[in-house]
């Protein structure tokens, strides 16, 4: 066989990584069989080939013996394909004249204790290596300018503060909120652990400002509906939904919702748990952003029935912001990069039916008591039960729908400080007698525990049991009229019940029902449970399998107030950095068309999953656009005139490996 | 009449719970649904047998079934909810563990028998008046007005865990649902599957009864006037006890137990004679009263 590239002159290197590979392969023989091999001018064994001594190895091969391909046999290619390259590049020689050949992962790990199947299985995929690398051409990496917008989806805390810093930083930013008002869950809340500062005040300045900001474009009752393109060049479609209010004209002045013809709030308010009552038209609370009502056509008379007086619009007067006409209005944007922070929803109670959640009336969801507590909430703060009495006793369970096989089997991470938080405020607004039913209690974070210790002082009752039901079931006069708890006390070794007036659940956080079409939307992936998947669970936290698209906050798992801001903050820089390089390498390993031989039969286009392949309408040929090409080779395999070739994947180089590999069976 | 099952009586059903199978075969016969009583049935399995020999028990258990698929069904009604435990799990393990099945495969072929266990499924009546007959069915065919007071619907344990085909494992509802077509009051009860004392009221006895206490005081605690079961333990347990409870608590407890075939079955139409309401051993008065309509019921509690 000839091959196009002169004369091919190869260095082998062979890494012992300590004792990860030289414990199981005998690196020295099989370095001697590689110096035998056709084309091969040096082989080598070294210790460590991708400290500085090993990489410098190649470095003055290549100037000494004049070698100009590298075969690394190490670890995977995920991990020092990149080194290698590099370290070639350095030496003078074109990176895709490097190929490394995975004999850790696929070798001796796999293979302990079988030194010597371990060793030949080595020699086979080095000399499959080596026949490979005399058909790599040099190859150039492509570049791509990146759009300077950003866009923001989700705007709770991650996302405002993710929104914040871009905007601060100069960046265009599209912040895209499902609900009528950001904030997300953190706007709900009364207090925050464990410093105990009012979640409203230190939210509420940022939600101004991200209004405020001339940076930032918010659309809220907003969804992206599309996502199109690639890494610093996304055309994305966002819905935004009818609030039938124009944004614009309206003042906030609420004169329509005290006009409303339903003279009684009577509808569920969403922001309240359903705890308080609204009317159709309305705004979530009154620090809402944008600081403008909506209409709910569900509770509307107008658009129910047509047949309103229409009170409303009359109390509008000259504003005219009320528009009952409004429709779905589709937005189109290009951005460079995408910050995911979609937030969590909590477990509903009732998946766990032995906690009488929806039976007993008595019986709220922690999310409800947060309301309840709130100053701002639909008692005023005022802790009282659906029969308007107050509770004397509470019981606060942790880890409901949390650390369980038949709901979800992962630690929410923030219930046991939030269920702490409550028990201290619900004792100090009722004095009421406390009990905090705990599996485990998790208190890592900075004063965390110190906030734990603070609740033992406070005389808050802490039994560690998980709680098996909650019922009304009296043995007793005492027992008449209250909730029991049936626990096992694990630390006293006994069975109790314990009745209370109160008994609070601490649901957990899980992914939103939807949370699998959004990941579809971005392509990235999501674990079992369905959180998203960061690229690496240490390294790359905030990164995604998909360049340019970022996570924030509890999207990508359960965390508190500070992890997530921190993770938004981390979201927001790892955007940045990628805008401010103003362009993007992209990857060589792409397909290609061999124009002379396609016929134009448009079997690709089909089958390209990242819609990469379009049709010269002039030439009649298919052409590649190499920044969209994943190099997936699906249609380099379909084309039945074998006109598409994708580097570092041609068919010479394939055969060879085969044949090399199998070479021992001659 | 095409719509027909196959049912396994056990032996409880022609002893302490002969009324279940009265009642059961009334309702069936009101609701136009054929009962063929399974020929040459055998133990299901149950009660010690379990824990004292597996292997002969699960045996014992696919003999049954076997006799299922050789009459030419794939399905077998058990009404006793211990009847109905074996069977099923029967079915469940000869799948799930090699050995059992091998064991039983060889025993049955020893009897010339087929290995059908995980072939014919056990069903229980209460699910197949839900599932297969339906709500709204009964509702349409109910022809009397209920008398009586309020109750409790009270499950046990053995017919919704571990397998809950009949139902929730907890909050079960089906028993109400098919009350209330009836238009039997029910009250809410938290108490449905609390252990009834099973076989504890005759080896410890004292705990056997402060368990039954627990589930009559509490029904009645909710105001409900009877308590509606589908099990013959518990239905036996919670109504033989209650006069040696009244001396022993000093308790005013004298409340009915009923089987939900003869509940349902009376307001249907059935007579209280077939539906074996002259049986009651506790409450008699009551059932006196609420049943007066048909005048057997008085002449022989």
């Amino acid at each position: 066989m000839s091959n196009q590239n002169g004369s091919v002159r190869i260095g082998v290197y062979i890494c012992h990584c300590g004792t990860n590979i030289a414990g199981t392969v005998d690196v020295k023989s099989v370095a001697e069989r590689a110096a035998r091999l056709p084309g091969v001018v040096v082989s080598r064994e070294y210790k460590y080939m991708c400290s500085d001594p090993g990489q410098e190895l190649i470095r003055s091969d290549v100037q000494e013996h004049k070698i100009n391909r590298v075969v690394v046999a190490s670890c995977s290619p995920l991990l020092h394909e990149h080194t290698f390259r590099k370290a070639a590049e350095k030496s003078g020689l074109n990176p895709y004249l490097t190929h490394m050949v995975n004999i850790r992962e696929h070798d001796s790990w796999v293979h302990v204790g079988q030194k010597e199947e371990a060793t030949r299985k080595a020699d086979d995929l080095i000399r499959a290596a080596v026949r490979r690398i005399r058909y790599h051409k040099p190859l150039e990496k492509g570049y791509v300018k990146i759009q300077a917008d950003v866009l923001v989806v989700g705007g709770g805390i991650a996302g405002i503060h993710a929104a914040l810093t871009l905007a601060n930083a100069g960046k265009h930013v599209y912040l895209v909120e499902r609900d009528p008002t950001i904030g997300g869950h953190m706007a709900k809340f009364d207090k925050t652990f464990p410093t105990l500062d009012c979640a409203a005040c230190i939210l509420t300045p940022k939600m101004t400002a991200v209004k405020a900001h001339p940076n930032i474009t918010l659309w809220t009752l907003s969804e992206v509906t599309a996502v199109e393109g690639y890494v610093g060049n996304y055309e994305v479609t966002v819905t935004r939904h009818p609030r039938y209010i124009n944004e614009e004209l309206c003042a906030g002045c609420m004169q329509c919702v005290e006009a409303c013809v339903y003279k009684q709030a009577r509808f569920d308010d969403e922001f309240n748990e359903g705890l308080g009552k609204r009317k159709p038209v309305y705004i979530p609370f009154p620090q809402a952003i944008p600081q403008v009502v909506l209409i709910d056509p569900e509770a509307c008379i107008e658009f129910k029935k047509g047949t309103c007086k229409k009170t409303c619009v009359e109390a509008c007067g000259d504003r005219h912001a009320i528009d009952f006409q409004q429709k779905d209005e589709v937005k189109k944007i290009k951005v460079g990069t995408v910050v995911l922070s979609t937030g969590f929803q909590a477990v509903d109670p009732k998946k766990v039916p032995y906690y009488g959640y929806g039976t007993y009336p008595n019986v709220y969801s922690s999310m409800e008591v947060e309301r309840l507590i709130n100053a701002s909430g639909p008692t005023g703060g005022e802790v009282v039960l659906r029969d308007g009495s107050h509770p004397k006793s509470v019981g606060i369970i942790h880890c409901v729908g949390s650390r369980d096989e038949y709901t979800n089997k992962w630690c929410s991470r923030v219930c046991c400080m939030y269920s702490l938080k409550l028990a201290h405020l619900i004792k100090e607004h009722t004095g009421a007698e406390i009990f905090n039913f705990y599996i485990d209690m998790r208190t890592p974070g900075k004063g965390f525990e110190e906030f734990y210790q603070r609740l033992l002082q406070e005389g808050v009752h802490f039994i560690r049991g998980k709680v098996a039901e909650v019922t009304d079931w009296a043995l007793d006069k005492s027992e008449e009229g209250k909730l029991v708890l049936r626990v096992e006390d694990t630390l006293s070794a006994f069975v109790r019940r314990i009745p209370v007036d109160m008994v609070v659940l601490s649901v957990g956080l899980e992914p939103h029902a939807d949370a699998q079409e959004v990941r579809r939307l971005f392509n990235i992936s999501c674990g079992g449970e369905g959180f998203f998947t960061e690229r690496h669970p240490k390294l790359a936290p905030v990164s995604t399998f998909t360049d340019g698209v970022f996570l924030a906050g509890c999207c990508q798992g359960p965390k508190d107030i500070p992890d997530t801001v921190a993770q938004a903050g981390a979201a927001a820089s790892e955007a940045l950095a990628l805008i401010d390089a103003g362009q993007i390498e992209i990857e060589p390993n792409t397909a290609y068309v061999v124009e002379e031989a396609c016929s134009g039969c448009q079997t690709c286009i089909g089958l390209c999953p990242y819609h990469a392949i379009t049709r010269l309408e002039d030439k009649k040929k298919a052409t590649v656009n190499p920044v969209l090409c994943k190099g997936c080779g699906t249609c380099v395999a379909a084309c039945p005139s074998g006109s598409l070739r994708q580097n570092l994947f041609e068919d010479e180089q394939i055969f060879e490996e085969i044949e090399g590999v199998l070479d021992y069976a001659r | 009449m095409a719509e027909g099952y196959v049912y396994f009586p056990g032996c409880s059903l022609k002893s302490t719970g002969v009324a279940y199978e009265e009642s059961l075969l009334t309702l069936f016969r009101l609701l136009d649904v054929k009962l063929q009583e399974l020929d040459d049935w055998n133990c299901c399995g149950a009660t010690s047998y379990m824990a004292i020999d597996e292997d002969s028990a699960f045996a014992l258990s696919a003999r049954n079934l076997a006799l299922v698929h050789k009459s030419g069904n794939s399905q077998v009604l058990a009404p006793c909810a211990a009847c109905y435990l074996v069977l099923r799990k029967t079915q469940d393990y000869v799948q799930r563990y090699p050995s059992i099945r091998a064991h039983v495969s060889s025993t049955l072929k020893a009897a010339n028998l087929p290995m059908a266990a995980d072939s014919v499924h056990t069903r229980h009546p209460l699910e197949v008046l839900y599932n297969d007959i339906g709500v709204n069915r009964i509702r349409s065919k109910v022809s009397r007005k209920w008398q009586g007071g309020p109750v409790v619907c009270y499950y046990g344990c053995q017919a919704v865990r571990p397998y809950y085909e009949v139902d929730k494992p907890v909050n079960q509802s089906r028993m109400e649902e098919l009350l209330d077509a009836a238009g039997i009051p029910t009250v809410n009860f938290a108490l449905k599957t609390k252990c009834c004392g099973g076989s504890l009221t005759g080896t410890i006895h004292s705990v056997g009864l402060r368990l039954n206490y627990i589930i009559l005081k509490e029904a009645a605690r909710k105001g409900a006037k009877a308590i509606v079961t589908l099990c013959p333990l518990c239905q036996f347990n919670l109504d033989a006890y209650q006069s040696e409870i009244r001396r022993r608590m000093k308790e005013n407890l004298d409340m009915p137990i009923f089987y939900f075939t003869q509940v349902l079955g009376w307001a249907l139409g059935g007579g209280t004679r077939e539906l074996g309401l002259h049986r009651a051993i506790s409450g008699t008065t009551l059932v006196k009263q609420w049943f007066s309509a048909a005048k057997e019921v008085a002449a022989h509690v």
